[in-house]
């Protein structure tokens, strides 16, 4: 991890976890060595700030000063005593130089007596900031400031000093933060500290962490009665430790194995959750793009090649939304989708007013010209904008992912596409049943001359219809946008599966679509694993042409006269 | 009208038209060779690589004309043909890798020539013959065959980018160095394939031709028209419609055997969709229902674009999709019919 990733991760607030993770796989040799070479000291402290109230005090600045001083040294043991001499003192600041020095940015002026701890390392000039009274000391680099070095055992070994010193802080994150740390850490020295920390402790989520550490550590001594804390626990280094147990001749290690498939059965259970939530995520973009096909193609029985497209211009429109509202993607985003939807619909009807009405009841016609359309919707893109890609910023609320646990954590762009798709569907299935143009457009579709002779402009409903069509397109391309980059090429990636959708779930049903849609994508992702993406897409188009064959009037018929 | 004066007149306009062609091509190919040979420094000489583009153009014409066959006598709109050329294309790519280095398993067997001519009309008329008995025998027609055709293609193009296929992946095959013993870089070389080109193009012609005037080709015709009558007197409609489709399947893969060498490479991006519906435009631009409307349009389109892309490219995707939308609302019958039209008008006239 170079320090440029580190300084942002901290940035984010929970760089501790992940980095004492990731070591773990990558110098376990490394751990054991320093662990057991730090045990006393750390012993010591673990007890000393549990029967001490860690309060702190400052400390004189000559103290402080002898304290980093002895950290000024080549040789890592005599730098690892320092370390340690530094989590036992009372100084207040120590939480704060340890971290510095884990991240290589505490370091001593080259010519003098003053210690710095750099805020930012990234450029050439570092803004640094005195070490004791964490004053503002203007800047420093290379030259001005040499930043002490740590090496593997030095580094596991702050992170053990840093995870003990944070259980005992006031804040709850942190000491959660800390307590997630000490799974697996704990050791015959440290197991009364923290047993007397647990008592201490009020928080149900941080008791919960420290009860694993311990079991953990007393089912590793071969207490088979503390097995029973770690059922159906998914933290990885649990696992780990129980799939060592089970594999080794230690007495417990049936019940063990015990424990342990029970363990994997639930990771099993929510890795399936999981494979469900990215083929439903998968679906629902399948399901957005095909919709307004569903509606052109289904109901009104046009073929129109240039869906793709559409769902094309609204994604740029949210990018033209977004250039026109720096800094402020949620409210473009927002913006975007009534904007999107008029965009695409406005080019909608203009297809519908200039070609596709004089090619009525000439499906294969209206096909090619579509597609004539098509690519010079493309090419006008093209030119105006730029064949690069572009990207569209997603908001804050957006990005990153909602961890329900270790394993299953969901993407939220995913998880807003599938909600924003489902919102799309019901007001389209709303809009079909309830409103006027619904009605109309059923009875157009159902019987073009009765509907005509009933009063119903059958012409405008066809203009309507498409240009409702056409908006949803314009949606799919606003939702499509925060998943994927945004170019010329854009549709033509969807006209194909939108297509198969549509034929698939039964041509004039608008739920035939959304089934279809999402059983494919979860098709695709249940494939995956096992025969890799481009394999598991080609199986499902093959699987759909040869289901096509088989029922070509898709999963759900029409019924009656309509069909 | 009913079906028999229809196909009276024609027949009739046919007999010219058939000649025509065939002289046309005929001297065409003959002016070219002779054109070649001229000395280099003289103001017609025709180099190599003007040859080679136009025997490219051949291989699309051939191309044209196997769509022809299905769309404009039979109605069915194929937009999955570039799949059979390419697989015709990649039978042959496999036998011209097999001369430089040996391949393993079962396509060693592809460095035999007449293994290799059998792959070309094989692969691509077997994959036909699968998937129009499946669809044909459910009555999948018009877009919805058109559709499903489309996401073939689709999906072969996404299977032969694969690595795993053993087609040289998303590069495909090429560095190919020579066919039957010759070297391919060699002229003489580009102008007997280029003769090979328009040889096959004139034979499928002659062949098409025939087969539209036949008793087979009236059953196409009336299937086209009627599909319902046909079936009520008495035909297998799904049998006529099979035959034809795999037997155009067939000149497709020749076309694409034709194509590889003078191309020198052969990749997944001739699977892809936007390929097989130039084609159709090809048909449509020049006429559907004409054979010699499939090869005009696949000349005049490809020349067209040939130009365009060296000159503007930016133009070029336009004037496409312009074609697209040109021809099917003021064009139906494509330029044929154009001519075909002005030419009834000249005889009212007169």
């Amino acid at each position: 991890m170079t320090p440029t990733h580190t300084t942002i991760s901290r940035l984010r607030g929970n760089s501790g976890l992940r980095r004492v993770t990731g070591l773990n796989l990558a110098f376990g040799l490394n751990i054991v060595s320093g662990l057991w070479r730090c045990l006393p000291v750390m012993a010591a402290l673990l007890a000393c700030f549990a029967l001490v109230s860690p309060a702190q005090a400052d400390v004189s600045p000559e103290r402080a000063r002898t304290l980093l001083q002895a950290l000024a040294t080549d040789d890592f043991d005599a730098k690892a005593d320092a370390a340690q001499a530094i989590a036992a003192s009372d100084a207040a600041q120590k939480t704060r130089w340890l971290d510095a020095l884990l991240d290589g940015r505490l370091g001593r002026e080259r010519r003098g007596e003053r210690f710095y701890i750099i805020t930012d390392d990234s450029g050439r000039e570092w803004p640094i900031i005195d070490a004791i009274t964490f004053e503002d000391a203007g800047t420093g680099s290379r030259r001005s400031v040499d930043a002490f070095r740590i090496n593997n055992d030095l580094r596991t070994q702050l992170q053990g000093l840093i995870a003990s010193l944070s259980l005992g802080a006031g804040d709850e994150a942190t000491r959660l933060d800390a307590a997630k740390r000490l799974i697996g850490e704990v050791d015959a020295q440290s197991v009364d500290a923290v047993a007397t920390q647990l008592d201490n402790e009020e928080s149900p989520a941080v008791r919960a962490e420290i009860e694993t550490a311990l079991a953990l550590y007393r089912v590793e001594q071969g207490q088979g009665e503390a097995l029973a804390t770690l059922q159906g626990n998914l933290d990885t280094r649990v696992r780990n430790s129980l799939t060592t147990i089970a594999n080794s001749d230690a007495p417990i290690a049936a019940d063990a194995e015990r424990v342990l498939a029970g363990i994997e059965n639930k990771r099993a259970w929510y890795e399936r959750g999981q494979t469900l939530f990215f083929g439903l995520s998968a679906g629902s973009v399948l399901v957005l793009a095909a919709i307004g096909l569903a509606i052109t193609f289904g109901v009104m029985g046009v073929i129109n090649m240039a869906h793709g497209e559409l769902i094309m211009l609204g994604a740029y429109t949210t990018w033209m939304i977004q250039q026109l509202l720096p800094g402020q993607p949620g409210l473009a985003l927002l913006l975007a989708i009534p904007g999107g939807f008029l965009v695409a619909g406005a080019f909608g009807i203009l297809i519908e007013r200039s070609v596709i009405r004089f090619l009525k009841g000439r499906p294969l016609e209206t096909l090619l010209a579509t597609f004539g359309i098509s690519l010079i919707l493309q090419q006008l893109v093209r030119t105006v904008f730029s064949p690069l890609n572009r990207r569209v910023n997603s908001p804050d609320w957006l990005q990153g992912a909602w961890h329900l646990n270790e394993a299953l954590s969901l993407t939220l762009n995913r998880l807003g596409v599938l909600i924003f798709c489902l919102v799309v569907f019901a007001a389209l299935w709303a809009l079909m049943r309830y409103t006027r143009l619904g009605l109309e457009v059923r009875a157009v579709t159902q019987n073009r001359a009765m509907a005509r002779s009933m009063g119903v402009r059958a012409a405008r409903v066809d203009m309507l219809t498409f240009g409702l069509g056409a908006g949803v397109a314009g949606l799919a391309g606003v939702a499509l946008s925060q998943i994927t980059n945004v170019g010329p090429n854009l549709g033509q990636s969807y006209i194909v599966d939108s297509f198969l959708v549509v034929v698939f779930g039964g041509v004039g049903n608008l739920w035939g679509t959304l089934v279809a849609g999402m059983s494919l994508g979860v098709i695709n992702q249940v494939l995956q694993p096992w025969v890799g993406a481009v394999l598991a897409k080609v199986i499902v188009l093959i699987g759909v042409i040869l289901f096509i064959q088989k029922r070509p009037q898709g999963l759900f018929a029409p019924k009656g006269r309509t069909s | 009208m009913s079906l028999a004066t229809m196909f009276k007149r024609n027949s009739l306009l046919d007999e010219r038209s058939t000649w025509v062609t065939s002289v046309v091509l005929v001297v065409g190919m003959l002016a070219v060779v002779v054109l070649h040979a001229l000395p280099p420094d003289h103001a017609w000489h025709l180099n190599g690589s003007v040859v080679s583009l136009l025997g490219k153009y051949l291989t699309y014409m051939l191309l044209a004309l196997a769509v022809d066959l299905i769309w404009g006598y039979l109605g069915i709109l194929s937009l999955g043909h570039g799949a059979f050329f390419a697989l015709g294309g990649y039978a042959m790519g496999l036998y011209l890798t097999a001369q430089d280095a040996p391949l393993e398993g079962w396509q060693s067997a592809m460095a035999h020539f007449p293994v290799a001519a059998l792959g070309v009309v094989l692969a691509p008329g077997l994959l036909a013959l699968v998937f129009g008995w499946l669809a044909f025998r459910s009555r999948v027609t018009g877009v919805y065959f058109s559709i499903i055709t489309q996401a073939l293609t689709f999906a072969l193009m996404l299977a032969f980018n694969r690595n795993e296929m053993g087609m040289g992946g998303s590069t495909g095959l090429t560095r190919f160095d020579e066919l039957l013993g010759f070297s391919l870089s060699s002229e003489s070389m580009t102008v007997a394939l280029f003769v090979a080109s328009g040889v096959a193009v004139l034979l499928a012609f002659w062949g098409c031709k025939a087969l539209t005037r036949s008793r087979l080709g009236r059953v196409c015709m009336a299937t086209r028209d009627a599909e319902a009558r046909v079936r009520f007197i008495g035909y297998r409609v799904e049998h006529v419609k099979l035959a034809v489709f795999v037997l155009s399947a067939m000149i497709a893969g020749i076309a694409g055997a034709l194509y590889v060498p003078q191309v020198g490479i052969i990749n997944p991006s001739t699977f892809a969709p936007l390929f097989s519906i130039e084609v159709v435009v090809w048909v449509a631009l020049g006429g559907r229902a004409t054979l010699y409307g499939a090869l005009l349009g696949a000349l005049v389109v490809n020349y067209l674009k040939t130009v365009l892309t060296g000159v503007m490219p930016d133009a070029w995707l336009f004037l496409l999709g312009g074609l697209f939308v040109v021809v099917t609302m003021f064009l139906p019958q494509g330029v044929a019919g154009l001519m075909a039209h002005l030419r009834r008008r000249r005889e009212v006239a007169t």
